[in-house]
This record gives C-alpha cells, sequence and structure tokens, in this order.
C-alpha cells in the first residue's frame, strides 16, 4: 500500500487545542514538514510563546522551551549563543511578538543572530478573548474596540515585516498565508527558506503567516477566510520582503 | 592599629590612582584595607574623593566619615574635609592651588606645593605623587618603597613606561617633608 | 593559597563567575554595578563564551532562561529598579526550575531613588520577589572576598536544587576594592546530571522547559515538588556567623554593609566591658530563625540593623518568637551605619 499522506514525524499525536478552521494548525504542520525535510529534527529547539500556541511544545516532537509573555527572542538568544550548532526556533503570534516583545524581535533582528522566527498574524487576541492586537485593523471590531478601531483612539495598525526589513541583521523577512493549496506551497517554501538561512548562517529569518481567527472574528470558517482575503490582504500584502541573496 | 583616610582633590587630579596605590602598598604589607571612591552623581561638583582604610584588624566601616588622615589637593576638597577630621589629625595640602590656610588649630598641617613641585620634575600631572611620597614620611603609615613596587599594580599597561618617573615623584615628595 | 588581588568588589562578583564556569552573561548598564558588566564583556570574550549587552532587564533574564534551559551556567545582574524588572524572569526560572545566579548590587529605592547603597531589597529577595510561590537562594557578602566566595557557591547551589540563587550585595560593596584570593571552584562533583536541558532531541525523547501546568493536578504537584526541594535547601544550607554570642546580653543582627560596622560595634563595646555579641546570616533564605531562637533563651534584648526601614526585622521577630524584645535601627536612602552610631544605640539598650 502506498502512503500518500502522513503526520510528520516532528509532529506529536496529541490533540491542539485550536478552534475549528484556525490556520496555527496548519502552521505548525509546515514547520515539522520543513524539520522533517532538512533533516534537522534532533538538533532543533523551539520555543513557544505565550498565546494559543503556549501549548506548541505539546504538538513538536523536538526539544522546545516556553518563554515569557514577548520573551521568546531573549530566550532563543540565550539557547543559541550557547548552541551555535543547534536549529533555533520562536513561534509567536502577534500580541506576543509587536506587542509586549516589540523591544525583543527589534533586537534579535538588528543583532542578526542566526535564529528562526515563525510570526503568526491573525489581527487579534486570542487566547485572552478576541481583544485589539497591534495588528487589528482599522475599523476591526474587538473586545476592546467596541466601536471599531479608530487610528485616532487606538492608534496605528502595525506592519512589523516591513519594520524589520530595515534592519541591518534580518536576512530573510517574507509574508505568506495558508488559506489554500497555493498559498501553502508559497509559504513553505518560506518556511524552509528561513531554517536553510539558519543552518547557513546567514542571519535573522522570519516568515510572518496571516491566519484566521473564527471564534474571536466571529466568522465561520469559511468566511473567516474571506474576510482575511478581502481585508489583511491589501494591508498587509504578501510576498518576500527582504532577501540578502535576491537584493545583493 | 586603623588607619583612616580620605584623599580629595579635582576629577583628573589622579586622586583615584593615588588611593589604589595606598591600597596595593597596604595589601603589599600584609595589612587589611579597602578603598571606596565616591562614586556617581556624588562625583560631580569639585571634588573626587576616596576613603583608604588601612588596618591590622578586620575593617569594620570602609567609608571614612571621620578620617585622621587626609591628602587636600583643591579648595572645595579642604571646605568639605577639614570639618570632619579628626581630633588632631594629620591634613597634607597642595598649597599651589588651595587659597586659603587650614582654620583648625589642633590639626597637624603639612603645606606642600604639589603642583609646582611636579612641574619641576616635567609635568603637572605628578602632582599626587608627590604628595603621597610626603604623606609617606609624615605619617610612616606606609613604606616608601613598598608604594614604588606597588606602582606597577595601579598603572594601565599602556602606562607602565610611567614607573620610574612615578617613583622619582613620590622619592621627591618624600624628601620634602 | 592562591594570588591576593586587589579588586573592587563589581570586578570580584565577575572573575569569580568566570571561574565558577559561567558560560553566558547578559546584562543591562545601571549603576552602581556597571563594572561587573563592564568586566563580563571583556573577560567573557577573552574566554570565548557568550556575552550580550541586552536591550532590557526583562531580555538579560530571558537571555538567561534561554542559556539556562541550554544547561550552561548563566548570570545576569543589576541594581535594584533593574532587578524589579527581572522579576518576571526570576519566577519563570523558579517555575521551570532552571538554575541561574542573578547579583542584586543594591541601591536606594523605592522607584529610581539613588545611587547610595541600600538593602531594601531584602524582601523582594527572600520573599521571591516575583509571582507565584518560590524562593531563591539568597547570599548576604559583607565583603569584597566573600563576594567572590558566594558567587561560586550561588552557582554551585543553583545546579545542586535546580533552582536560581542570588547574590544580594549593595552599592558600597560593589564600588570599594578589597583584596581577595578566589577559591576552587567545587566543579560538578556531586550535582545531578543536566539530562533535563534543551541540547536537540538526539537519541532520546524530547525535552521540555516550562512552568506553564495547565489541567489537572500538574501545578499542584510540581507545586509540591517545590515545597520539598525548598525545605531540603532549609535542613542544608543555613549558613551565618556568630560573634561574642555566648554570654551576650544584646545581640546585634546584621547582614552585608550593615553588618560590618556591627562588627566594629561588637569589638568596641566589649573591650568597654559591654556584653554584646553579633549574629550574621550568610544566607538570607534559608534563615537561621533557630539560630535565633536558641539565642533569645539567653539573651535579654535584640538589635536589627539595616540599612531600610526593617524588613529582615520581620525575619528576626519569627525567630526569636516573642521570647525577648527585638528593636530596630536603620534608615534608608544613603545611610550606612559607622561603628559610632550602633555603640550610641547599642548603649542606649542598657
Amino acid at each position: 500500500m502506498k502512503t500518500v499522506y502522513k503526520k510528520p514525524e516532528s509532529m506529536t499525536s496529541a490533540t491542539t487545542i485550536y478552534c475549528p478552521g484556525c490556520h496555527h494548525g496548519i502552521a505548525h504542520r509546515l514547520v515539522a514538514e520543513v524539520i522533517d525535510e532538512l533533516g534537522i529534527a534532533d538538533r532543533t529547539i523551539g520555543i513557544a510563546p505565550v498565546g494559543c500556541a503556549a501549548l506548541a511544545y505539546d504538538y513538536f516532537n523536538v526539544d522546545f522551551s516556553e518563554a515569557a509573555h514577548g520573551r521568546a527572542p531573549a530566550v532563543a538568544t540565550g539557547l543559541k549563543l550557547t548552541q551555535p550548532d543547534k536549529i533555533v526556533f520562536t513561534y509567536q503570534g502577534d500580541g506576543d511578538l509587536a506587542s509586549i516583545g516589540a523591544a525583543e524581535i527589534l533586537h534579535l533582528a538588528n543583532r542578526g543572530f542566526n535564529i528562526t522566527t515563525i510570526f503568526i498574524n491573525n489581527a487579534i487576541y486570542g487566547m485572552t478573548g478576541g481583544q485589539m492586537a497591534p495588528t487589528s485593523l482599522e475599523g476591526q471590531k474587538t473586545a476592546t474596540t467596541p466601536f471599531g478601531r479608530d487610528l485616532k483612539i487606538h492608534g496605528n495598525p502595525m506592519k512589523v515585516s516591513e519594520i524589520l526589513t530595515q534592519t541591518a541583521g534580518a536576512a530573510y523577512i517574507a509574508r505568506g498565508a495558508v488559506y489554500d493549496p497555493k498559498h501553502v506551497m508559497e509559504t513553505k517554501k518560506m518556511v524552509k527558506k528561513a531554517f536553510q538561512n539558519q543552518m547557513d548562517g546567514k542571519g535573522f529569518s522570519m516568515v510572518e503567516i496571516l491566519s484566521t481567527c473564527p471564534t474571536n472574528w466571529g466568522l465561520s470558517p469559511l468566511d473567516a477566510v474571506e474576510w482575511l482575503k478581502d481585508n489583511m490582504e491589501p494591508f498587509y500584502p504578501l510576498g518576500v520582503k527582504k532577501d540578502i541573496d535576491q537584493d545583493q | 592599629m586603623e588607619h583612616k583616610i580620605i584623599l580629595a582633590g579635582f576629577g583628573g587630579q589622579g586622586i583615584m590612582v593615588m588611593g589604589r596605590l595606598l591600597a596595593y602598598a597596604a595589601m603589599h604589607e600584609g595589612k587589611n584595607v579597602s578603598w571606596i571612591p565616591s562614586y556617581g552623581v556624588e562625583q560631580r561638583g569639585g571634588t573626587a574623593n576616596c576613603s583608604v582604610v588601612i588596618s591590622d584588624e578586620i575593617i569594620a566601616a570602609p567609608i571614612v566619615a571621620e578620617p585622621a588622615y587626609s591628602i587636600i589637593m583643591n579648595r572645595p576638597s579642604l571646605d568639605k574635609f577639614e570639618p570632619k577630621m579628626a581630633p588632631k589629625g594629620v591634613i597634607l595640602v597642595n598649597t599651589s592651588i588651595v587659597d586659603r590656610d587650614v582654620e583648625r588649630k589642633d590639626l597637624d598641617v603639612v603645606n606642600l606645593a604639589c603642583n609646582d613641585e611636579a612641574l619641576e620634575l616635567g609635568d603637572i600631572r605628578y602632582a599626587n605623587m608627590i604628595a603621597l611620597g610626603a604623606f609617606c614620611k609624615k605619617t610612616g603609615i606606609i613604606k616608601l618603597e613598598t608604594l614604588k613596587k606597588s606602582l606597577k599594580n595601579v598603572l594601565s599597561a599602556r602606562r607602565q613606561n610611567l614607573v620610574e618617573i612615578n617613583q622619582k615623584a613620590l622619592e621627591k615628595g618624600y624628601q620634602l617633608v | 593559597m592562591g594570588e591576593k588581588f586587589l579588586m573592587k568588589g563589581n570586578e570580584a562578583l565577575g572573575e569569580a563567575a568566570i571561574i565558577a564556569g559561567c558560560e553566558a552573561y547578559f546584562g543591562y548598564p545601571i549603576t552602581p554595578q556597571n563594572e561587573l558588566t563592564a568586566y563580563m564583556s571583556k573577560r567573557m570574550l577573552e574566554e570565548g563564551r557568550v556575552f550580550v549587552q541586552s536591550e532590557s532587564e526583562l531580555a538579560a533574564v530571558n537571555m538567561v532562561f534561554g542559556a539556562a534551559g541550554a544547561g550552561k551556567r548563566t548570570m545576569t545582574s543589576s541594581s535594584s529598579p533593574g532587578v524589579s524588572l527581572k522579576q518576571e524572569g526570576i519566577s519563570y526560572l523558579a517555575g521551570a526550575r532552571l538554575p541561574a545566579v542573578i547579583v542584586n548590587v543594591m541601591r536606594g529605592g523605592p522607584g529610581l531613588g539613588n545611587i547610595s547603597p541600600a538593602q531594601g531589597d531584602y524582601y523582594q529577595a527572600t520573599r521571591g520577589g516575583g509571582n507565584g510561590d518560590y524562593r531563591l537562594i539568597v547570599f548576604a557578602p559583607n565583603s569584597v572576598q566573600e563576594m567572590a566566595d558566594d558567587v561560586i557557591d550561588a552557582f554551585y547551589l543553583a545546579d545542586k536544587y535546580r533552582m536560581p540563587s542570588m547574590v544580594m550585595a549593595d552599592g558600597m560593596l560593589g564600588q570599594m576594592m578589597e583584596p581577595v584570593v578566589f577559591k576552587e571552584p567545587k566543579g560538578n562533583k556531586g550535582l545531578p546530571p543536566k539530562d533535563w536541558a534543551l541540547t536537540g532531541a538526539k537519541g532520546r525523547p524530547r525535552n521540555i522547559v516550562r512552568s506553564l501546568m495547565l489541567g489537572g493536578t500538574g501545578l499542584y504537584e510540581h507545586n509540591e515538588v517545590l515545597r520539598k526541594i525548598y525545605a531540603e535547601v532549609e535542613a542544608n544550607e543555613i549558613r551565618y556567623e556568630e560573634l561574642e554570642t555566648a554570654d551576650a546580653d544584646v545581640t546585634l543582627v546584621a547582614y552585608g554593609s550593615a553588618s560590618r560596622a556591627c562588627i566594629g560595634a561588637v569589638r568596641h563595646l566589649r573591650a568597654a566591658g559591654k556584653k554584646v555579641g553579633l549574629i550574621r546570616p550568610r544566607l538570607v533564605w534559608p534563615y537561621p530563625y533557630k539560630v535565633l531562637e536558641k539565642q533569645a533563651e539567653k539573651s535579654k534584648k535584640f538589635l536589627v540593623v539595616e540599612m531600610n526601614l526593617g524588613q529582615m526585622l520581620d525575619d528576626v521577630r519569627i525567630g526569636v518568637a516573642g521570647k525577648a524584645p527585638v528593636e530596630f535601627y536603620g534608615y534608608a536612602g544613603g545611610w550606612i551605619p559607622t561603628v559610632k552610631e550602633v555603640v550610641d544605640r547599642v548603649n542606649q539598650m542598657f
């Protein structure tokens, strides 16, 4: 019998806590597939955020550390600098990375340490119940913007990938999505590049993945995909934002 | 015996180096010793000072509140520390730039034009060593030879060529008292 | 005996960490501990080890979390306001059972306070400091020599019990120079293997470093493990010094810089025929409660001397347990007791 589809070796058999239609599961799988394909599972260390992916260490079959909210880049720095031969990646959401951990990610990128970051942007705080994130869009209703995000009151949505391209230490910054097979394939290439860069010692690499949060957006999984396409993609355009291999 | 010493002057007069040399020499003579600078904002505003305590026993208080000995290299330092001196303390004053006399009658005063003496050796920067040499002779707390030998410990690697001239300054100060 | 160096306390802390095998140091500038960060910036690179000047105290302590998770000896240092920022990471280190050394060269508070020596962080250090039920092993040195000795022991005990430890000094100790002889570290003798470290899951099941214990009775059981460890530390690691306590009518209790003036005061008062002694905790957690309890059976009065408004005072009261009056002498904000002040205060008690 021919196997046409199976769980990546780098994933455990645990059932995730993610809601129906959430894109975390797909993003996890892409990372696990890349770890398998690069043959680095026995030297990879992941760092989980605080947020919906706080239990990521239950789902990946590699060494894993937790981090305090937003501090994954700092924890990664400690792990990587003391063990340069290991592959170290952080997996962070938008509240974790762009809000409370803005200083840590900016300095990690700017230092250019050989670390990979997977950044899940779903424009909302998931775990705490749908509050405004730094990436929430203008007009977006959340638990803390009941009348919609008003730029005069709540400030502007933050384009983290574009900001990080300005850091000298960033080798590769890309934004993908995983709402259909085409985008899954494209995003997987980005994730693979971000890990390959670390193996090649090229510096900091990050892939931002636009994701849905049907539960907190108050939409069905399919409607959530349409909302992402109609609202997030225009403001957060997909594609490679910086690649030192291409830019040279 | 415990000797409580304050060294004070402008930043740039080599006050800290003078204190560290005294501390090193005391350590080399097998004494207990502590050295502590005034630090941070306290350093601003006219005086840089450090406390040195040399003792045969464990030193109970490294910060000197009531010095029995002091080397005063500028006027603000004299104003600050003259009132704090222990009764009958020894105070060495750099009269090259301190423009008033010591007022307390109980103090044992050594007036020495340290800057002028240093200039005779070619550089005003040796004034601290002139003062320390004189202090050494006056108080007998430490041996001149130990001070001379300890210079290599306090001068940075690129200043080791200045050991000899600083030794001369110590000797000159020693002979002036 | 090794070579004698004349060093600043801050520098001795650094050299002792190098000797203890600290493989990664992370720090952020703050007075009066800057010499330590500067010292490490040079020496760690000379030794081919890891040094990062972090973007914040938060980042520094979380870099420590990462390096400790890798199974490496690691340290961060700061002064009071910076140590407050580190509390998040210290709580996580305790929760995840990661060994690490935190140095606090205390200054005046609250808030930005000033840069003068102080002992205002005693509660914070001995009661955990961050969220949750946890403890740190807390050393209270009173000389440059003890600062060096304590860093070496702090690394060892942190590894022994898999918990963070702290060396709690103050601005005076950090800034002063005294002779110091560096002792030989114990190395890894008697220490448990770090088989929990994140080194890549090669040939073994994956390791997870975490303090998060959602669901079921996981956290309850985890906290019972912590309780057991802390009880072991309390049983094994009480350290204190006694000076002239056998027949003391008045017993002084002090640690760190404040204890130096008390040593002088005891000598002075004994010379004057007054029966005065000193108990000096060398660790302030675990605390020598039983020593105080015993002393309370023979000493008529106690005087706690601290450079704060009365923090260890609580621990002394717990130890003395009402068997004798406990008085307090201390000020906060830059006050360092002199021998004369302590002598005068003790004389009021006779």
